[in-house]
């Protein structure tokens, strides 16, 4: 008998993941529905680049039914609710859909509301993130009639998409405001809720040694409890505060608000615990959770919902074929950090092995943890293969879900 | 891995101090914990924030963050900082003798 997979969120991991299974089953074999809000899908990555007009907007921004391959039913809805009983979807406007499998792929949402002050006085003004593409344009035009002062880059809590992301932002301004000729009419600080430039120790330290190099000032442990943005202050829970004239916040993030709604689907913050190794819900075998939307101790990449995507659909297989699961996705998350002055540098890691440096994938390769001109070469490319190889569900050349451990160099802090 | 001393018993600690053992952690050590964190007399409210943290840490296998603290510990993320100043996960994780929290990558 045909079985129904509906996968929820056609964003990066939905996306592929539908294509993925397209491409294992045979369409009388099982049928296929994604559910998404709107037909806009967003490249992510390229959201760093707008506010220093180095990307278009409007060139982000691709149809998404047209990213699923033939065979796969888009259903454009707002998802109200899943009854987890009754195998059930229920959308905003009415109507609903059962399923055997269900998909969980609707990605992290920005929650700048839980933040006192934050949406307040000084939003859009003076306070602003780019996390989104109306904040990332609206910065745009904030940085060009911008003319000196103190610039703070500041994440408000874990977990938020693309870790890396605010330092990027961070070293793009250093190098936009010298190319400017104001550079030294900015005073640039990097705020953080860490102890250090970044989770894991060899990165924060090869980071916050980039940060001092490029003369951004590391302000560290600092819980962002109210923007004051009258009076240009961040201020945190135990009552520091950090002045500015222009803040870029990275606001807190959170599961889809239906995760809330539904019982016994996700945690306290909306995120949708699964295994770390299969995806599959703990408590209900016929449900998994990829990409942004898992509760995994992994980054919220769009590289992670890549190598997520080839374990979850081979083990949604198994699933259906009443077969023990592959524990095999091992946290794998590759991502190049833009450095400026047309440098990236490159960090690869899984749940085990921290970034460290070396090359990648082998001895020969990209050479990790180092800013490199081949490696911003790397994170512009991964825009094309964003679209022609991850959407698609395909495998990139070279690169297999598992973390390669050859052309790594072990080294102790 | 090193030893620390509490309540007349040695337990094995990490490298910044917290318990590895969590099952080897007693109420009777809390005192203790609590003013090599500067925090001099454990209050109610302080209480409820350790147990809390033990049974998510049962739950779960590791303590919540603050922000999860916040949420669910009925104990407002403002009140958490006033009740542990130097940091509410990592304070109170120490205090209630669980292993460092492993947090958001
Ligand atoms: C500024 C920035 C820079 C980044 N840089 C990189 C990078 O360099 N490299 C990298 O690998 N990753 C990067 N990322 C992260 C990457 O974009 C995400 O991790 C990835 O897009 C996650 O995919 P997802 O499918 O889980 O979520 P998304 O792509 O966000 O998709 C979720 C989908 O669910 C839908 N949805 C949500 N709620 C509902 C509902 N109630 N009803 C119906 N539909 C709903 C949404 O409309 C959306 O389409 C970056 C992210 C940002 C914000």
């Amino acid at each position: 008998m045909s079985k129904h997979i509906v996968v929820l969120g056609s964003g990066t991991a939905g996306t592929l993941t539908a294509n993925r299974l397209r491409r294992m089953y045979d369409e009388r074999e099982c049928r296929i529905t994604v559910v998404d809000q709107d037909d806009d899908h967003v490249y992510q990555p390229g959201l760093l680049f707008v506010p220093f007009g180095l990307a278009q907007p409007h060139g982000l921004v691709r149809s998404r039914p047209r990213q699923l391959h033939d065979g796969i039913d888009y259903r454009r809805a707002r998802i109200d609710r899943v009854d987890l009983d009754a195998d059930t979807v229920h959308f905003a406007v009415g109507g609903w859909l059962t399923y055997d499998v269900l998909v969980v792929a609707t990605g992290a949402m920005l929650l700048p509301e839980e933040t006192e002050g934050l949406t307040g006085p000084g939003w859009g003004e003076k306070v602003f993130t780019f996390y989104d593409l109306p904040g990332a344009i609206d910065l745009h035009h904030a940085l060009e009639h911008f003319d000196g002062g103190r610039v703070v880059v500041n994440v408000a809590d874990l977990p938020v998409k693309c870790p890396v992301a605010p330092l990027e932002f961070a070293f793009l301004a250093d190098w936009y405001f010298q190319r400017c000729g104001i550079r030294d009419r900015v005073e640039l600080t990097y705020v953080t809720p860490l102890d250090g430039a970044f989770t894991k120790p060899v990165a924060a330290r090869a980071l916050s040694g980039l940060l001092a190099h490029k003369g951004i000032e590391l302000v560290t442990e600092f819980t962002l409890g109210e923007v004051d943005g009258t009076g240009g202050r961040l201020v945190s829970y135990d009552e520091r505060e950090v002045a500015f004239d222009l803040a870029v916040v990275v606001p807190l993030h959170g599961g889809a608000a239906y995760v809330g709604r539904s019982p016994g689907l996700g945690d306290e913050l909306g995120f949708v615990p699964v295994d770390p190794h299969t995806l599959q819900h703990p408590d209900r075998a016929n449900v998994f959770a990829i990409g942004d939307a898992a509760g995994l101790p992994a980054s919220k990449a769009g590289s992670v919902a890549h190598f997520e995507g080839e374990v979850l659909a081979h083990n949604i297989g198994r699933f259906l074929a009443g077969q023990p699961l592959d524990a095999s996705y091992d946290g794998h998350t590759n991502c190049f950090v833009e450095t400026g002055f047309h440098k990236a540098l490159l960090i690869d890691f899984n749940y085990e092995t921290e970034p460290l440096p070396g090359h990648f994938p082998a001895a020969v390769g990209l050479p990790l943890l180092k800013e490199s001109h081949a490696n911003h070469l790397g994170k512009l490319a991964f825009e094309w293969l964003y679209w022609h190889s991850l959407l698609p569900g395909r495998e990139l050349p070279g690169i297999g879900s598992a973390m390669p451990e050859h052309g790594k160099n072990h080294v102790h802090v | 891995m090193p030893t620390a001393t509490y309540d007349d018993t040695a337990v094995p600690v990490d490298d910044e101090g917290f318990f590895t053992e969590p099952d080897r952690w007693t109420e009777a050590m809390a005192g203790q914990l609590a003013r090599e964190q500067g925090i001099e007399d454990l209050t109610e409210r302080h209480w409820t924030v350790i147990r809390f943290m033990r049974s998510e840490y049962t739950a779960k296998g590791t303590g919540p963050t603050v922000r999860v603290l916040g949420k669910t510990s009925g104990v407002s993320v403002k009140e958490l900082y006033q009740l542990f100043p130097k940091g509410p996960a990592k304070t109170a994780a120490k205090i209630a003798g669980i292993p460092k929290p492993r947090g958001c990558i």
